[in-house]
């Protein structure tokens, strides 16, 4: 029974920890709700270790579950446990939170309280998300996540942050209230239960699942984002602060991924195949367009915002080719994306809190000031365009395995990204490090504190370790990956 | 029939009119410094006749004058409900009404009346003591719009709301003829036995069918007989468009059961007012939701906000099985619940000669009082339907009632208006949260409405969190009472 509340763990530490810290009230006491706030977050990590020491790769199915009933009327259980998809989802959250809190140190100076509690509710929901196995409580989780992103971005975000912040929520809620008439529909057809693995089994004619996976796709689409419902990210990233953005584009965008492996694949796995070549394309256009997209922008938190966009078409297109390679390369990629967009993220807000200014005409020449910044910005625009060695190789490099498998030109167009990603990361990296020290500004920066150097130092450890040694974060997805693909392999339409 | 029936039945309602009685006269002897004694009886009155309602509560239904009067669970969890939040709406009104020269006699002695005539409604079976408690409820409201004597707007929103609400009462009775006519019964038990033989005159019925359902759309106040809504709660003062706004729907959902659910619920017959109420319930959440978007005044916003919810509570009683008339029954509750909390809020902010009624006197409100400002976010995003707030759970019932009973393409007009309807709920927390205030005089509300609107901004997140005792009693109590 142990084992079994380390999920509820994981889910309620930082839920508790986040109101702890509101008590703290006022900035008078700022002090107090940072040092609680950190606690809070690194006991939020060391409960999900046992998870990742507890978890046997071997045994398929859902591991460390926890049922109890929670609203009998409509038979919703409390309904926890996971897999290996959904453990390293897990880690790679409860670890950004820790980060998160300690980049925000220094900068939030205003209702830090109310901050760092906004971060510890999120990423106790997001766990919820990874961790339900009841189809409501998956919903609960998903869209409690709402409230905090929006108010993180609504209260310390840029100069049009009520306009970005309206913008995202209301984008995601029409997605995902179209989901929840999807569920309930389950509900009905599976006689009654929200389980997924009820779901799972329920056969359903052709015609209700591809409604039920255009419902669901409406809400997942939209959150990891795919082409052409991507518009909300790239104005929620820079409006938000910089906390906002790497708990967005290293977990949220998470969640759309992993809402079609959890729900969509294996409860609509016919539709799923009927509409891959829909969503492969919609990928590519991604990877590809959204790559050109990246190329032009002047705002660099802008051009990561549309880089996340176009390497989480990876992801899609990952999943969506239906193998073994393809599908753990969605989630290697998944979770390198989550360390490597959170250091691109954190690098930038380390030029913004300096010069408040997040052009990169108004830098050029940093290295000259920055040199340790520089050295680390430069790992983490390698991995962004996809450098062996670093963790970003890995998963595109499974994805294009993949993909060959299936068809030549669609890895022909994926792999157009080492090019086209390389290029607007490298570029970007160019003008805004190298050359001669641009102005004044750049001239007075001062190099990256401990505290700065403490949170890229980590990141970088992580994608380098991902990179050269990937093999801890692939043995864990195994035989979750397999058990996935071998349920969409069989139909669930019922023979007449 | 039996010819000795049982009084304990009625003993709430026979109480609650006795207490009237003894407040009224008891008022006349009360100086004007010593007004709060008033308060104090009428809050022990509520309080009694919680009790016993509570003691005398039934699973069986249980009938007496002659069956024209019914207890049913359903019945005693309504009144509980509704006794529960005038109290609610009393205290949140005390500070409001005193600096505004309302703490008088007149103003309790009409809440208790509109509550006692709620009350005969919720416990009807008779379709004249349908009407009898529905008179006695409207014309309490129409006089207590128009207490603010020396306020035009107030007496104008009275004058509107008397001469629709006439209107509509003419259509009811009107209606209930015409069922007479057609089954020569006006008692609801009768009724449903005699349509589902299909001994009726049909023409006629369908036809006094349809000035009922006239009838109970203004009650409920839903698009098109929804012009009242708005007028009356801007007109009205603070406090009295706290009542008007939230106690009354418990009534109009009662209305929905006894008229609806078990007189007129012959699947035959469900067919023809399901249509009505489809175009109704669809309509209300186009122009409640678009509507309320345009508004600067808080309570109009709220009114049309109201008109949107409305149109999911008739979502709920479309089905038309028990499945649908808890989820109606937990929406209307629900409901309550998050209004009270928004106007008491509002009233909350209002002082002495300042009126907090405009969105903009939200701004900052975090800066003001992080406290309040939570609990206000907790109620916007619980209209909204955002969980872990227990309007989502609202939601959710309606929606799985009406997927049940087949309505997809409803159920998704319903969802994509709730997304239009989140725009306006979010532009309060925006400017609760993401605004400087203006407004800087400091919060300092009386002991028993900080705790109660504490209490009230718990009970949106905890029966969000724990919904199952909530969501158990409304399915129980209206299976007990079909």
């Amino acid at each position: 029974m142990q084992g079994s509340s380390l999920l509820s763990l994981a889910i309620w530490v930082p839920i508790v920890a986040g109101f702890a810290v509101l008590t703290t009230g006022s900035d008078r006491h700022a002090g107090v709700a940072r040092i609680m706030a950190l606690t809070g977050a690194i006991l939020g990590l060391l409960v999900t270790l046992p998870l990742y020491t507890g978890f046997d790769p071997n045994v398929r199915g859902f591991q460390f579950v926890q049922l109890k009933p929670w609203i009998e009327v409509f038979n919703v259980n409390y309904h926890l446990g996971i897999d290996g998809i959904s453990l390293l989802l897990i880690l790679l959250n409860s670890f950004t939170t820790v980060l998160v809190v300690i980049a925000g140190w220094q900068v939030i100076q205003e209702r830090v309280a109310q901050y760092m509690a906004a971060f510890l509710f999120l990423s106790g929901f997001m766990n919820g998300v990874f961790a339900a196995l009841d189809g409501l409580l998956f919903y609960v989780f998903f869209e409690a996540t709402l409230i905090p992103m929006f108010v993180i971005i609504g209260m310390w975000g840029g100069p049009k942050r009520v306009y970005a912040a309206l913008k995202f929520f209301l984008y995601t809620l029409l997605g995902s209230l179209l989901a929840l008439i999807a569920l309930i529909y389950l509900y009905n057809v599976s006689g009654g239960s929200f389980s997924l693995l009820d779901w799972y089994q329920v056969p359903l004619p052709l015609h209700a699942q591809i409604l039920i996976f255009l419902a669901l796709f409406a809400a997942f689409a939209v959150k990891v984002p795919m082409w052409p419902v991507h518009t909300w990210l790239p104005d929620a990233h820079v409006e938000a602060p910089t906390g906002g953005s790497v708990v967005l584009a290293a977990i949220m965008l998470k969640l759309g991924g992993y809402g079609f492996l959890r729900l969509s694949l294996p409860i609509a796995p016919d539709a799923s195949q009927h509409l891959a070549g829909f969503v492969i394309a919609l990928s590519l256009v991604a990877v590809v367009y959204i790559g050109l997209v990246a190329l032009v922008q002047s705002d660099m938190k802008k051009l990561i915002a549309y880089s996340s966009i176009s390497h989480m078409g990876f992801v899609t297109l990952g999943i969506f080719i239906f193998n073994a390679h393809g599908i753990e390369g969605a989630v290697i990629q998944m979770v390198s994306h989550g360390f490597i967009s959170g250091a691109m993220f954190l690098c930038v807000g380390v030029l913004y809190d300096r010069l408040h200014s997040r052009q990169i005409a108004d830098y050029g020449g940093v290295v000259n000031r920055m040199p340790v910044f520089a050295t680390l910005f430069m790992l983490f625009a390698m991995a962004n365009s996809g450098l062996p060695g670093t963790s970003g190789f890995v998963g595109e490099f499974l994805v294009v395995l993949g993909a060959v498998k299936v068809n030549f030109w669609y890895a022909f167009a994926a792999a157009t990204t080492l090019v086209f990603g390389a290029a607007y990361t490298l570029w970007m990296y160019k003008r805004v490090i190298f050359g001669a020290v641009a102005n004044e500004h750049v001239a007075h920066l001062r190099d990256i504190n401990l505290r700065e150097f403490l949170v890229l130092g980590l990141l970088a450890i992580a994608v380098l370790w991902m990179g050269i040694y990937p093999a801890p974060f692939a043995e864990v997805l195994h035989a979750s990956v397999d058990d996935l693909i071998n349920h969409v392999a069989q139909s669930k339409i019922p023979s007449p | 029939m039996e010819y000795i029936q049982p009084l304990w039945p009625a003993f709430p309602e026979l109480f609650l009119l006795l207490s009237v009685c003894v407040i009224l006269i008891a008022d006349l002897f009360v100086r004007d410094e010593n007004r709060v004694v008033t308060y104090g009886l009428t809050q022990g009155a509520l309080a009694a006749c919680i009790f016993l309602t509570w003691a005398w509560a039934t699973r069986e239904p249980v009938y007496t004058f002659s069956g024209m009067f019914v207890d049913d669970l359903m019945s005693d969890v309504l009144k509980l409900f509704v006794c529960l939040s005038v109290m609610v709406v009393l205290a949140y009104s005390r500070p409001y009404i005193a600096a505004r020269g309302l703490f008088r006699g007149e103003f309790f002695a009409l809440l208790l009346f509109a509550t006692l005539g709620m009350m005969v409604m919720i416990s009807a079976n008779h379709l004249l003591v349908l009407y009898l408690g529905l008179e006695l409820m409207m014309l309490s409201l129409y006089s207590i719009v128009a207490l603010q004597r020396d306020s035009a707007t107030a007496t104008e929103a009275a004058m509107k709301y008397f001469v629709l609400g006439a209107l509509a009462s003419g259509m009811l009775l009107y209606g209930m003829s015409m069922i007479y006519g057609a089954t020569g019964t006006l008692e609801i038990t009768e009724l449903a036995q005699l349509i589902a033989e299909g001994t009726v005159n049909w023409p006629v019925l369908i036809f006094g069918l349809v000035f009922i359902v006239a009838g109970l759309g203004f009650e409920l106040g839903v698009v098109p007989f929804h012009m009242w809504v708005p007028d009356v709660y801007q007109g009205a003062p603070g406090a009295v468009a706290l009542f008007v706004s939230s106690v009354p729907k418990v009534a109009g959902f009662a209305l929905i059961i006894r008229l609806l659910g078990q007189a007129l619920g012959a699947e035959q017959l469900s067919v023809e007012w399901q249509q009505m109420l489809v175009v109704m319930a669809v309509l209300s959440l186009v122009i409640g939701n678009v509507t309320a978007i345009v508004q600067t005044n808080l309570k109009r916003m709220l009114a049309y906000s109201t008109i949107s919810h409305m149109g999911f509570v008739l979502l709920g009683a479309l089905a038309g099985d028990e499945n649908g008339y808890s989820a109606a029954m937990f929406y209307v509750i629900v409901y309550v619940l998050t209004n009270l909390g928004a106007f008491g809020m509002m009233l909350l902010l209002s002082r002495s000669g300042f009126e907090a009624e405009n969105l903009e006197d939200f701004k900052g409100l975090n800066q003001r009082s992080p406290w309040y400002a939570f609990i206000m976010l907790l109620i916007m995003f619980s209209m909204v339907g955002i969980p872990p707030t227990v309007g989502f759970y609202a939601k959710l019932a309606v929606l799985q009632s009406l997927l049940t009973a087949g309505y997809l393409g409803v159920a998704v007009v319903a969802v994509v208006f709730s997304v239009v309807g989140a725009f306006y709920y979010l532009r309060i927390v925006k400017l609760m949260y993401f605004d400087a205030p203006e407004d800087t005089a400091p919060l300092a509300p009386a002991a028993d409405v900080k705790v109660l609107m504490s209490l009230n901004g718990a009970a949106v997140l905890i029966f969000g969190i724990m919904p199952q005792p909530l969501m158990a009693l409304c399915l129980y109590s209206i299976q007990a009472s079909l």
